[in-house]
């Protein structure tokens, strides 16, 4: 039997019980729609964050308190629990350890702000005239924190668009001179920061910058930093600034090996591949949860065909009795139920895509439909409809045609 | 052309043995028009299917064309299938939802003849079995009784097949129509094909050359038809 008889066979008969053949087939498109959607926002998660970790900076290594836990631990120690990084290490690192381009400590504590009888609580960080160029902060407007303002311990402030949005209203002008409450201290905006983009738990455009020196004797009482950023000459020389940081800071907080250290080092790539590993865990929960949805409809395809099988039970009599062999029936069956799987599978990708699109438009939520997921689904609904196809199929191939001929 | 050797078919179900056919002997000539007459449940449906290849006897040999055909496996019985018999069925068993031409195209598709010359071979198949022209891309449903056994029987010569296996082809027709599918038959066997058709009735069975009688599962007569129905058509 010639392979184009035996799409036109399969054809036929499909397109002789449209209703069913298509409700069957939608049971592979939603299967086949939720799996891309779901992928993508994954997948989407995976590159936002990814973009904005490439954001923070270039050769970046991150020195915070507390005990290695990872990124997700690390993290939370540093808000005021350890207090074990003191600005003078910052200062002994950018003295002492080779191929270091610039040092920027910092200290970060949310703080309740007002401004004009406007409330927000943001994320107040102190800093060196440093951080602008280790993490990549650019000013649209006025100037950045300088070591001038550091030495004299000013109160002045630099805001991020999303606050300067919050506090004073979208896109106000001339907030460069106005005046913010800190913890109910007075500081003068003397600088607004470009818009970095960024959604959800890593918005850096929502963020208060203020000299380190005027955080550290007004609104914190202590002398120490909240994370060390490190900025290395290039990409070659990370590991060994990394690895001197680690053993001068052992040696400067008198501690004997690397496990019992109150410090973290980590570089940018740690970071970005955990946090990666995150997100594609994130990504196959969610592929797995719809790739169930995809099996029901795979169970449908199989129903069907059964039914199928059994109503034209006569008609598989028929032609086994005109010379039909047991591979020419079952490959009748097995391609119509393919056909069906890899038309759900086209149409399904399509609404996967459309339903990501909307989920972008509508929600914020950014997605990335790769062509990998598209290939897959494609060939996952092509494997499904073999899967559920063979049975039903063998089913037709074994039967009887003298059995079948009488079967009324 | 047909030789059989002591055929015997039996049903089993459970422990108990049914035996529907014991011990048939005979021959039958290339060319033959032959009716196999008797009562219902004498056996003529099963040995239809034994003479098909679509069964294999319990016991006795059956040679079609000289091969063995008694012991072949299922896609060896296909295969003899395609090539050597064409069915005509009671039922008429078409597909509905096919066309015409795509129900007499269909032995060709299993038979792997190129495309190119299916639709000509079908065409002369469904002149030989004097269906009217305007039908032929009509789909098979809307057709009368008499015409869709016309399509059955140009299904079954589109092979070219050494012999016509027809099981009570008038069955479902009324006598009118029954008569002009037997002229067919009459016709086919003039251009020199092998007939065997199988009836239950006396009337359609004088149409045949000769005709054999069984009766539960015996052979009780074997005999020429010398008052022959001749039908013009
Ligand atoms: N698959 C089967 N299993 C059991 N008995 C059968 C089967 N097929 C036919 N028979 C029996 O064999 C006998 C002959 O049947 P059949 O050949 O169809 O007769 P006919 O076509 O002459 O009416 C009947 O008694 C029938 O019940
Ligand atoms: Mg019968």
């Amino acid at each position: 039997m010639l392979y184009s008889d035996l799409f036109q066979e399969s054809f036929l008969a499909l397109s002789s019980n449209k209703v069913r053949s298509s409700l069957t087939v939608l049971g592979i498109v939603i299967g086949v729609a939720s799996v891309i959607a779901m992928v993508s926002i994954g997948q989407g998660a995976q590159s936002s964050i990814e973009s904005s970790i490439q954001s923070i900076g270039s050769n970046l290594i991150l020195v915070s308190p507390g005990a290695q836990r990872g990124f997700g631990g690390g993290a939370s120690s540093a808000r005021g629990s350890s207090e074990t990084l003191k600005l003078t290490d910052a200062e002994a690192i950018k003295k002492e350890v080779f191929s270091v381009k610039s040092v920027a400590p910092s200290l970060s504590t949310r703080y309740q702000i007002t401004a004009k009888g406007t409330n927000s609580n943001t994320s107040v960080n102190g800093v060196t005239a440093a951080y602008a160029e280790v993490r990549n902060v650019v000013v649209a407007e006025g100037s950045f924190i300088s070591d001038q303002n550091n030495s004299s311990l000013s109160k002045v402030a630099v805001i991020g668009p999303t606050t300067r949005d919050d506090l004073f209203g979208a896109n106000a002008t001339n907030v460069v001179g106005q005046v913010i409450r800190i913890n109910k201290i007075e500081f003068k905006v003397i600088g607004i920061t470009e818009a970095k983009g960024g959604s959800g738990f890593s918005n850096q455009d929502d963020v208060i910058y203020i000299p380190l020196t005027t955080m550290q004797k007004y609104l914190v009482g202590g002398d120490y930093v909240s994370s060390i950023s490190i900025e290395a000459e290039s990409a070659d020389t990370m590991t060994a600034v990394q690895e001197q940081v680690n053993s001068l800071l052992l040696v400067r907080h008198k501690i004997s090996g690397s496990a019992t250290a109150d410090f973290t080092v980590m570089n940018q790539s740690d970071i970005a591949s955990t946090a990666s590993s995150v997100t594609s865990t994130l990504t196959m929960l969610l592929g797995a949860i719809a790739g169930i949805s995809l099996v029901v409809g795979g169970i449908g395809i199989m129903n069907m065909m059964l039914t199928t099988v059994t109503e034209r039970t006569r008609e598989i009599g028929l032609r086994k009795a005109i010379g039909a062999t047991r591979q020419d029936i079952s490959g009748q069956f097995l391609t119509e139920a393919v056909m069906l799987t890899l038309l759900g599978g086209i149409i399904g990708i399509l609404f996967g895509w459309a339903a990501s699109w909307l989920i972008t438009k509508f929600f914020g939520q950014a997605t990335t439909v790769s062509w990998y997921s598209v290939i897959l689904a494609f060939g996952v609904s092509a494997v499904i409809g073999l899967v559920f196809g063979y049975y039903p199929a063998r089913r037709a191939s074994k039967l009887n045609p003298i059995e079948a001929l009488r079967f009324e | 052309m047909i030789n059989c050797e002591n055929i015997s078919k039996s049903y089993f179900s459970g422990e108990v043995e049914t035996q529907v056919l014991k011990g048939l002997n005979f021959k039958i000539e290339k060319g033959e028009f032959v009716a196999i007459i008797g009562p219902s449940g004498s056996g003529k449906s099963t040995l239809m299917h034994i003479l098909g290849a679509l069964d294999t006897p319990t016991s006795g040999k059956y040679f079609l064309d000289g091969q063995d055909v008694s012991s072949l496996s299922e896609d060896e019985l296909a295969k003899v299938r395609q090539k050597k018999i064409g069915f005509v069925f009671q039922s008429f068993n078409l597909l509905s939802r096919a066309t015409v031409m795509r129900n007499v195209i269909l032995p060709m598709v299993y038979g792997s003849i190129p495309k190119e010359e299916r639709e000509e071979k079908a065409k002369a198949a469904l002149r030989q079995a004097g269906l009217d022209e305007s039908h032929y891309f009509h789909l098979s449903n809307q057709l009368s009784g008499g015409q869709m056994q016309r399509v059955a029987i140009a299904r079954s010569l589109v092979n070219s097949p050494a012999i016509i296996l027809a099981d009570e082809p008038t069955g479902n027709l009324d006598s009118k129509t029954g008569d002009v599918v037997l002229s067919t038959f009459q016709d086919l066997n003039a251009e020199g094909k092998t007939i065997i058709l199988i009836t239950h009735e006396q009337y359609v069975a004088k149409h045949a050359d000769r005709i054999i009688t069984i009766r539960d599962g015996l052979i009780v007569g074997d005999d020429r038809n010398i008052d022959k129905k001749i039908l013009r058509g």
